[in-house]
């Protein structure tokens, strides 16, 4: 008997996906290959395998798209009573939970993220908003938003590359449980399940045009929100691309919904269950490689336990394992692409110029791909950048307070407002605190828990509107 | 753990400063350390690692019969089986212990000798409702037959009134009359209910010196679960933590299956780490778990299922 318990390999089957070498354009209810004559390469940024080659959409395209989810719109969608849209979107959800296996293991081909958060949170979360909003479709008028909501007409959904089906769930099935046809650009480095995602659209037969899925970069999806044939702009992704199309949309009649960055505070007080709260850490900044926009990446700790939970913090991310996304019992996959480890790098580098205490889980980072080992920081005051500034990856910056009238003051001085977390036995405190931080969620001794019947959006610079819902119809309907 | 650690040397010399410590230990919040017992349940253990923990499980068990109707004959076959579980294959490792009631330890020792150990229940086991004379008197039989591992059950009436320091007397006197024998102390958290309550009676065990402890009898429902037997794990992290002692933990009762017994490893793997995966500081009070054990053991090994003719009965 050897002395240590390894765990022996156990990878989900690759096999169970089948991907094509490349992929075209999905329009008018169709794989194309479109107008635009350049593509880019998807990889695998666990080894930096090219999985598929992808069409970059222009101008054209977009065109074709956009005006094939009008012709949707105004023959077939539009005018379709609710109680038919449901039983398509019913369809849908039930496909996907068909197919979820094969999914999760595209989506951690494609994303880098374990197999076991893929599995187990993103596919049933996907399924579970489109049975939400399935039952929405034909009790529009019992939402609260007048006797007879219309739908808005067509949209134009830009999603990030984190949750790359969780996002396109979160777009596309209120859209059009509310009428609307959409046109939705998934991100670059994770085109491949909005594009399985089409084919579950034909096995569903969906109308032609009602979901059209373009794939492109920076340029496409400008092209898109700009396009004078859209109705309404819904975009998932970073602030500062936020407010560029905030400002290209303004005069315009579009409606928009924003969900963009975060800087969240994780408050723990002395009262609270430490063990848990080390989990509700550990889950809030290196779930999904901390590619969270709502990620707990602030850690306000009261100073009374500041010593008590980091010696246990350390203990818990020391058994974090690291490594090849489809093996079953991975835990931090790989970052997604070099352009993001290189902000992270970047970052927490700034962390150690200005005076930080850097502590980095002792795990061995594979030789291909994109890693970076669990972080946290100590010493971190809310004058350092790595406590201001989202880094997307998993690393923690660890401040302290007295008082709970000190830790909403800290909590608050960001310009994000996503989300929040509180730890504490006593619930009038949670009460007190949730009354006072700024933050869109707020999370009471629990962490990054998700359902479609919960809104979801931000304060300040995190974004505007809701998704998920009953308020998450009210971006869908006029 | 500096704060424990600090409020240590007074926990035990009194009734209200006793109370005192134990009501401010951290508290457990159900729905996360029942989310993380869920979660630690998935890994999944396969090939070489599979055969480790199974191994590892097989010697982990105190194969134990505590029933109305044991026989002498009943008890020779079980400390047999335990032994030598799979009488095909000299290379599966031997179970922990044999546990029984007081008056079967004897026969126990005939039959294992000195080759395994032998655990009695004592203390008026299962409910531990008699005077402290008649428990002691219990456990000193037992011992004097030859038990080296005494399994006393904590008076959950006192407990769950508030008499914590009656508890803990009851328990430093039993562990005096076990002289040299080990003693497990069972908290019985069926009967305990809130995880707060498990941690809070975990430490008191400990304090009062408990080599081991114990989830159930195996006479209450729920018997050991996943969460409860994870809080006590955190329990014996901590408490080595903050006192250098190291305390030893027995899920018992309600674990059948080869694959509920990989989820428990794991979980001390994973929580307290490789220290505890040992006989001497994790067991596993179970009977009818160590033929599934068995037939995985032997499916690893031929690569096709035997079917419960291959195994022996209890």
């Amino acid at each position: 008997m050897s002395e240590r318990f390894e765990y022996a390999p156990a990878p989900e089957s690759r096999g169970i996906v089948d991907l094509a070498t490349s992929y075209g354009l999905f329009i008018d209810g169709e794989f194309t290959a479109g107008a635009s004559d350049t593509s880019f390469k998807t990889i695998n940024p666990a080894t930096e395998e090219v999985l598929a080659e992808v069409t970059e959409a222009n101008d054209a395209d977009v065109d074709a798209a956009v005006a094939a989810a009008r012709q949707a719109y105004e023959k077939v969608w539009g005018p379709m009573l609710g109680r038919e849209r449901a039983k398509y979107l019913y369809r849908i959800a039930r496909i996907v939970q068909e197919r979820s296996r094969e999914l999760a293991v595209a989506e951690s081909l494609d994303n880098g993220k374990p197999i076991r958060e893929s599995r187990d949170v993103d596919l049933p979360l996907v399924a579970a908003w489109f049975f939400h909003y399935a039952g929405w479709a034909d009790k529009l008028e019992h939402a609260g938003y007048g006797p007879d909501p219309r739908p808005i007409g067509v949209a134009g959904q830009v999603i990030p590359w984190n949750f790359p089906l969780m996002m396109l769930a979160w777009k596309i099935a209120p859209a059009l449980a509310c009428g609307n046809t959409v046109v939705l650009k998934p991100a670059e480095t994770t085109p491949l399940t909005a594009l399985l995602f089409a084919e579950i659209c034909q096995q569903a037969d969906l109308p032609a045009g009602v979901v059209n899925i373009i794939t492109g970069a920076g340029a496409t999806g400008r092209a898109l929100v700009t396009h004078p044939g859209i109705d309404k702009v819904a975009f998932t992704g970073s602030t500062e691309v936020g407010r560029a199309i905030a400002k290209s949309l303004a005069g315009t009649k579009k409606r928009v919904t924003l969900e963009l960055g975060g800087k969240a505070a994780n408050v723990v007080f002395d009262d609270a269950a430490l063990d848990q709260a080390v989990e509700g850490i550990v889950n809030g900044i290196f779930f999904n490689q901390g590619h969270v926009c709502c990620a707990g990446s602030r850690l306000l700790v009261q100073e009374s336990v500041h010593e008590d939970v980091l010696d246990r913090l350390k203990a818990r991310m020391a058994t974090l394992r690291l490594g090849d996304p489809l093996d079953k019992n991975t835990d931090v996959g790989a970052i997604n692409s070099a352009a993001q480890l290189a902000r992270i790098r970047e970052l927490s580098a700034t962390g150690d110029a200005e005076g930080a205490e850097r502590w980095s889980a002792p795990c061995e980072l594979p030789d291909h791909g994109f890693w970076f080992a669990p972080t946290l920081f100590t010493g971190v005051s809310q004058a350092h950048r790595i406590a201001r500034e989202e880094i997307f990856g998993p690393v923690l910056s660890v401040l302290t307070f007295r008082t709970p009238q000190e830790a909403v003051a800290k909590a608050n001085n960001t310009p994000y407002g996503l989300s929040a977390g509180v730890w504490t036995e006593k619930g009038s405190r949670i009460l007190w605190m949730a009354e006072r931080l700024r933050a869109g969620v707020v999370w009471a001794n629990t962490f990054n828990k998700f359902d479609p019947a919960s809104p979801f959006g931000g304060y300040k610079e995190s974004g505007y509107g809701r998704e998920g819902g009953r308020h998450g119809l009210e971006g869908y309907l006029s | 753990m500096t704060t424990l650690s600090a409020a240590l040397p007074d926990a035990t010399t009194s009734e209200p400063s006793l109370r005192r410590f134990l009501a401010g230990l951290p508290g457990v919040d159900q729905v996360g350390a029942e989310a993380r017992a869920a979660t630690l349940a998935t890994r999944s253990i396969k090939t070489t690692s599979k055969a480790y923990a199974i191994d590892l499980a097989i010697s982990m068990i105190d194969l134990t019969t505590l029933e109305g109707a044991d026989t002498p004959g009943k008890v020779r076959a079980l400390a047999t089986k335990a032994l030598r579980p799979d009488p095909t294959d000299p290379t599966c490792p031997a179970a922990a212990a044999v546990c029984v009631y007081p008056d079967m330890v004897s026969t126990v020792r005939e039959v294992v000798g000195d080759r395994l150990h032998v655990a009695s229940v004592a203390t008026a086991f299962p409910s531990g409702r008699a005077s402290l004379d008649v428990k002691l008197r219990d456990t000193t039989d037992a011992v004097a037959a030859g038990a080296d591992e005494i399994d006393m059950v904590i008076d959950r009436g006192a407990f769950l009134a508030g008499n914590v320091r009656r508890v803990f007397d009851e328990i430093v006197a039993v562990k005096q009359a076990c002289a040299s024998a080990h003693l497990k102390v069972i908290l019985e958290t069926g009967e305990l209910v809130t995880y707060d309550n498990v941690r809070r009676a975990s430490w008191l065990a400990m304090l009062a010196g408990a080599d081991f402890i114990k989830t159930s009898t195996g006479k209450v429902q729920p018997a050991a679960t996943m969460p409860v037997t994870l809080v006590m794990l955190e329990a014996v992290r901590d408490f080595r933590r903050a006192t250098g002692r190291q305390v030893g933990v027995k899920p018992a009762g309600g674990i059948r299956s080869a694959k509920e017994a990989v989820r428990y490893l794991v979980m001390v793997n994973e929580v307290t780490g490789a220290d505890w995966l040992h006989p001497d500081w994790f067991r596993f009070g179970a009977s009818s778990l160590l033929n599934d054990l068995l037939l995985q053991r032997q499916r690893i090994a031929t690569g096709v299922y035997s079917g419960p003719d291959y195994v022996t009965l209890d």
